[in-house]
C-alpha cells in the first residue's frame, strides 16, 4: 500500500492503495465517484474513459501511481452543472438508451472538441471508435458531437 | 370515450384510508421497507410540503407537483418516461408538473414487473391509463363537492380544475387531500386517441440529467455502508465443474476477507424457466475493494473435473419439463456437423399445408438453400452485479433484473425464507437484451452475504460475463421453395434446428400465403446454456426467410417488394390453414411504407439496395438497407425503417429504440460470434468478441411509423430481426455474394489457387 495524493476534478483527494490500483477503482471503491464505468478492463470498450490533464485516457490501465499530480477530471468533474456544451447537446438530442457508455462516450467527445473545435464526420468516428456503445446510440452520439462542436465555435 | 371498470387501486386506497384513521394520507411509503430513491427532477416547481397518495401509480403534492411510478424495470427501453407519460396522460397534468420515480420490485401493487419480449407497454397500456383517469375523477369529484357542483360540470386541463358557471378554479395540489379520501369510481372513462396532448408528443428521457452527470443509477454504483465486494469463479468450459480449489495464496492476500464455495441451486430442486445454470458450484472471494478481490483471483488454484450426463425438472410456467445435460466438452466445429447431418434428416414436422412432396416434384424450378449463425453473448456493457445484505430479518437485494418476480422465488427457496422478507429495489440496467432476465447472479449475492454474514456486492468481470453462458443459440434453416412455369410460388418448405433449441416459428409469414407448405425443426441436445437474447428465434429466422425469399423474387424475375405483396395479397384474400399469426395487411403496410420513404425503385447510382419485412412480438417491421463500396469493403451507409407497432407513446424515443435496433442488427450481422472449442468460449472480452463501432455504422438512419389508433405493441424487439435479412440482400447486390452464414464478415469465399 501507499499514500498517493491525487488531483481530482479540481480538488486533492488522498488515497492509500497498492500502487498497481488501477484509476478506475480508485474512482470506483476509494472515491465513491461512480460515474466512470467498468466495461472490459483492457482498454476495449471506453466506458471508463476519463481526462488526464485534458487528454482522453482509460481509467481501467491507467495506475495511480502514474498519475502524479496531473489534473484527473471525471464525468462528475466536466462542468458544474451538467451544462458543458457536450452535456448539453446530449440531452437536446436525447442519446441514451441504457446510458451505461455514455459518460465515456462523452468525456472521450469532449477531449476531441478541446483539441478540434470543428472535427469532420471521419475524425469524429476516428475519435470515438475506442468507446462501444451496446444499446447502438451512435447515429446520435455523433449528432450531440456535431452539435456541440458548432454550439462552441 | 371508453368506459372501463376501475381494477387497479382499490386495494392500495383501502390500505392507505385505513392507515390514515380517515385523515390524510401522508408520505408515500407503502412500497417497502427500503427508502424511495431520489426523484427524477424535471420539475421546475419546489418540492411540496406534503405528498397525497391517489393509488399505487402516483401521489399528488399539495403544490400540485405529481410524482408517478414508472413500474417496469428500465434497462434502456424507456419505460421509465413512457409509462409515467401513459398516467400522466389519463391525468391530465402538465408534462412539466410530473416527478418519476422508479418503483422497487413489489408484485402486489404492481403486477408483472417484467421487462422483457417487447410486452411493457402492451400489457400496461390499459392499467396506466386507467391509475391516471381514475386519480383525475376522483380530483373531480373532490372538487365537485367542495364547490358543490355536478361533477359532469368540472373540467380538467394540465392539472387545473375549473367549473365555468361557478368561475371556480382549483389546482391539482389544492384538492389532493380531498380526492385522497374519495371513493374509488366504479368506472372511469378514458380518452379517445385524439384527444392525447402526452401520449404521441416526444419527452426526452426523464434520466438523463443523472446519466450525463456520471450520478449513481446502475447496481453496479449501488452504495451501502461497510458492503464488501465478492466474486466467484466458474468453469472455465462448458461441461466441468468443481472438484476442489487450493485458497492459501488468496486467503493471505491484501484485503481478502474470506474464501469459500457456494451452490446456487442444489441438485435435486425444481428449476423456474428462467433458472437457467451452467455453473451452479462456484468458488467465492470476498474482499474489501474489486481490485483487490480480482487480483485475489488470478491467484486461486482451482481443479474442475468432467460432468456426466444428467437430469432435472424445470416448471415452465406450470408444465414441468425433465432437461437432460448431456457430458462431454463441445467445439463450434463439431455442433455445425452435427447439424448439417440433423438438416437432412426429416425432422418433426409442425405445420404441413396441401400437398408439398407432389409440388416439389412437378415444379419447374427448385430453390434450396441453408443458413447457419453462430451463439452470441448478449455483452450488457454492464456486467452482472447485485447487491445483497442477508440477515435474520430478511434479505434487502439491489441491483440490474429483467424478472425480479421470478428471481425472488429463487432467493426465496435457496435462503429458505419466505417471499415477504425479501426486498429488491430494481436499479437502472446497463443494457438486458435478455441476459437479465436470469438472475442466477442475484441468487449467488443473497448466498454469498448470507454466508459472509455480511452486505456484498458481486461483481463479475467481463470476463466472468462473457464465459458464463445463457447465449443465443446457434441455429440452423434450410429452405426450399418450387415455383412453376409462371414463376408463381407453389411449394415453400422449411426446416430449422439448432444447438439446443429449434427457431422455427410454423405459422408465420410465408405459412398462409403458399398452398403447399411444410414446416418441420429438429434439436441437439447441449450442456451450453442458452437463454433469450433481443427477439429470441426471430433473430435468426427474420434474416434468412427474408435473404431466401430475396433470392426466391430474383429467380421468379420480380421485385422483392412486389414479390412479397403479392404474396401477402393472397395470404389476406385466401389464407390457407386457419393459425396464421400474423395480420397480412399490417405486414404489408410497413412494406409499403417503407417502399415510399425510402423511394426504392429510383436508382441512385453507387448504392445498393435490400429490403425485408417481419413480424414478431406482436408489431411489425420493415428496412431498406443502402450499402456502398468503399474500395473492396461494403458499407452500410444508410436505413429507412418502418414500424407498425399501433399507437406510439413516445416518438423521438421509439425512433431511437428502432435506430439502436438496426445498428445491433448490423452488428451481430456482420460481426457477432461466439465459439467453443472443448467447451470452452473461445471469446472473452470486446479484444476477441467484435461489437459494432462508430466507424461501421450508418450515417443516416430514418424511422417512420404507421399511424393508427390500434392499442399500442412492443418496440424493444420487433425491428432487430429483419436487419439480417434486408443487410444480406444489399450486400448480395453489392457485391454479388450472397451470405448464408453469419457472421457475415467472416463469411468469406474458399480461398482459390
Amino acid at each position: 500500500m501507499a499514500k498517493f495524493s491525487l488531483n481530482i476534478n479540481g480538488k486533492t483527494q488522498e488515497v492509500d492503495v497498492d500502487p498497481n490500483t488501477p484509476m478506475l477503482w480508485v474512482l470506483r471503491d476509494h472515491l465513491k465517484l461512480v460515474g466512470t464505468k467498468y466495461g472490459c478492463g483492457i482498454s476495449q470498450c471506453g466506458s471508463c474513459t476519463i481526462h488526464l490533464s485534458g487528454i482522453a485516457v482509460r481509467a481501467c490501465m491507467l495506475t495511480v501511481s502514474a498519475v502524479g499530480n496531473q489534473e484527473v477530471t471525471t464525468i462528475e468533474g466536466l462542468s458544474e452543472n451538467g451544462d458543458h456544451p457536450v452535456q448539453k447537446a446530449w440531452l437536446e438530442v436525447d442519446v441514451p438508451q441504457c446510458g451505461y457508455c455514455q459518460a465515456g462516450q462523452i468525456m472521450t467527445a469532449a477531449a476531441l472538441l478541446e483539441k478540434n473545435p470543428n472535427p469532420s464526420d471521419s475524425e469524429i468516428e476516428m475519435a470515438m471508435n475506442g468507446n462501444i456503445c451496446r444499446c447502438g446510440t451512435y447515429v446520435r452520439i455523433k449528432k450531440a458531437v456535431k452539435m456541440a462542436a458548432n454550439s462552441e465555435s | 370515450m371508453t368506459l372501463l371498470k376501475t381494477q387497479i387501486g382499490r386495494r392500495a386506497f383501502i390500505k392507505n384510508t385505513s392507515l390514515a384513521g380517515g385523515g390524510l394520507v401522508l408520505g408515500f411509503s407503502i412500497l417497502n421497507s427500503c427508502k424511495p430513491r431520489d426523484v427524477e427532477s424535471m420539475a421546475v416547481k419546489e418540492m411540496p410540503e406534503e405528498w397525497f397518495e391517489i393509488n399505487a401509480y402516483l401521489k399528488i403534492g399539495d403544490n400540485g407537483l405529481v410524482t408517478i411510478m414508472a413500474p417496469n424495470p428500465e434497462f434502456g427501453q424507456g419505460v421509465i418516461t413512457s409509462m409515467p407519460m401513459i398516467v400522466a396522460d389519463e391525468l391530465d397534468v402538465a408534462w412539466k408538473d410530473v416527478l418519476v420515480e422508479q418503483a422497487n420490485f413489489n408484485a402486489e401493487e404492481y403486477g408483472w414487473q417484467f421487462s422483457g419480449g417487447s410486452q411493457g407497454i402492451r400489457r400496461r397500456w390499459e392499467g396506466l391509463r386507467m391509475a391516471g383517469a381514475t386519480a383525475k375523477q376522483m380530483l373531480r369529484e373532490a372538487a365537485a363537492q367542495t364547490w358543490e357542483v355536478p361533477v359532469v360540470e368540472v373540467k380538467v386541463s394540465e392539472g387545473v380544475l375549473t367549473h365555468k358557471a361557478s368561475q371556480n378554479s382549483a389546482g391539482f395540489g389544492e384538492m389532493a387531500a380531498i380526492a385522497a379520501q374519495m371513493e374509488i369510481p366504479e368506472e372511469v372513462s378514458l380518452k379517445e386517441v385524439k384527444d392525447f396532448t402526452i401520449i404521441g408528443n416526444s419527452k426526452k428521457n426523464v434520466e438523463n440529467q443523472k446519466i450525463i452527470t456520471g450520478k449513481p443509477l446502475f447496481g453496479s454504483d449501488y452504495q451501502f455502508e461497510d458492503a464488501l465486494v465478492a466474486m466467484v469463479e466458474h468453469p472455465p468450459a462448458f461441461g466441468l465443474q468443481l472438484k476442489s480449489y487450493d485458497d492459501s495464496e488468496v486467503r493471505t492476500m491484501p484485503g481478502i476477507v474470506d474464501v469459500f464455495k457456494i451452490k446456487t441451486l442444489e441438485d435435486n430442486m425444481k428449476r423456474g424457466y428462467f433458472d437457467t445454470n451452467a455453473f451452479t458450484d462456484l468458488v467465492v472471494i470476498v474482499g474489501n475493494t474489486t481490485w483487490e478481490v480480482m487480483n485475489a483471483k488470478t491467484k486461486l488454484n482451482v481443479e474442475w473435473e468432467p460432468i456426466s450426463d444428467s437430469k432435472f425438472i424445470v416448471d415452465r410456467f406450470g408444465t414441468e419439463m425433465e432437461v437432460h445435460i448431456p457430458g462431454g466438452l463441445e467445439s463450434t466445429g463439431v455442433h455445425y456437423a452435427k447439424m448439417n447431418e440433423m438438416a437432412a434428416t426429416s425432422g418433426t414436422t409442425a405445420r404441413k399445408d396441401g400437398n408439398p412432396e407432389t409440388a416439389f416434384k412437378t415444379a419447374a424450378k427448385v430453390i434450396e438453400r441453408s443458413y447457419t449463425c453462430p451463439f452470441l453473448a448478449h455483452n450488457c456493457m454492464e456486467p452482472m452485479n447485485f447487491f445483497a445484505h442477508v440477515t435474520k430479518e430478511g434479505a434487502r437485494l439491489a441491483g440490474p433484473l429483467q424478472a425480479p418476480g421470478l428471481t425472488e422465488s429463487t432467493v426465496a427457496a435457496r435462503l429458505g425464507i419466505p417471499i415477504e422478507q425479501i426486498d429488491i429495489e430494481l436499479t437502472r440496467m446497463g443494457g438486458g437484451f435478455g441476459r437479465r432476465a436470469y438472475g442466477h447472479y442475484a441468487v449467488e449475492a443473497a448466498l454469498i452475504s448470507q454466508q459472509a454474514k455480511a452486505p456484498i456486492k458481486l461483481v463479475y468481470s467481463r470476463e466472468d460475463d462473457m464465459t458464463f453462458g445463457i447465449y443465443r443459440p446457434s441455429y440452423q434453416a434450410n429452405y426450399r421453395a418450387a415455383l412453376d412455369e409462371n414463376n408463381n410460388l407453389i411449394a415453400f418448405h422449411v426446416k430449422a434446428g439448432g444447438v439446443p433449441e429449434t427457431p422455427l416459428f410454423a405459422n408465420r409469414f410465408p405459412a398462409g400465403a403458399v398452398a403447399n407448405y411444410l414446416a418441420q425443426q429438429w434439436e441437439i441436445n447441449s450442456n451450453i446454456t442458452i437463454g433469450a437474447f433481443r427477439a429470441p428465434r426471430s433473430n435468426f429466422m427474420a434474416g434468412v426467410e427474408q435473404a431466401f425469399l430475396d433470392e426466391i423474387s430474383e429467380e421468379a424475375g420480380k421485385d422483392p417488394i412486389d414479390f412479397r405483396l403479392e404474396l401477402l395479397e393472397s395470404a389476406k384474400n385466401n389464407p390457407v390453414g386457419e393459425k396464421n399469426d400474423y395480420d397480412a395487411d399490417r405486414l404489408a403496410g410497413v412494406l409499403k411504407l417503407v417502399r415510399e420513404k425510402s423511394k426504392w425503385g429510383e436508382s441512385i447510382p453507387g448504392v445498393h439496395r435490400g429490403v425485408s419485412a417481419y413480424f414478431c412480438h406482436n408489431s411489425y417491421a420493415a428496412h431498406v438497407v443502402d450499402v456502398v463500396m468503399d474500395g473492396d469493403t461494403p458499407k452500410v451507409e444508410k436505413v429507412v425503417c418502418a414500424v407498425d407497432c399501433g399507437i406510439v407513446i413516445n416518438p423521438d424515443a421509439a425512433s431511437n429504440m428502432a435506430e439502436g435496433a438496426i445498428i445491433d442488427g448490423i452488428g451481430n450481422a456482420m460481426y457477432g460470434n461466439l465459439s467453443f472449442v472443448d467447451g470452452k468460449p473461445e471469446q472473452s472480452n470486446f479484444d476477441s468478441y467484435k461489437i459494432i463501432r462508430h466507424s461501421e455504422v450508418p450515417k443516416n438512419i430514418e424511422v417512420y411509423f404507421v399511424e393508427n389508433e390500434i392499442d399500442p405493441t412492443g418496440l424493444g424487439e420487433p425491428p432487430f430481426p429483419p436487419v439480417f435479412g434486408a443487410l444480406a440482400n444489399a450486400l448480395y447486390k453489392a457485391t454479388g455474394r450472397r451470405h448464408y452464414h453469419q457472421p457475415f464478415a467472416n463469411d468469406k469465399p474458399p480461398l482459390v489457387g
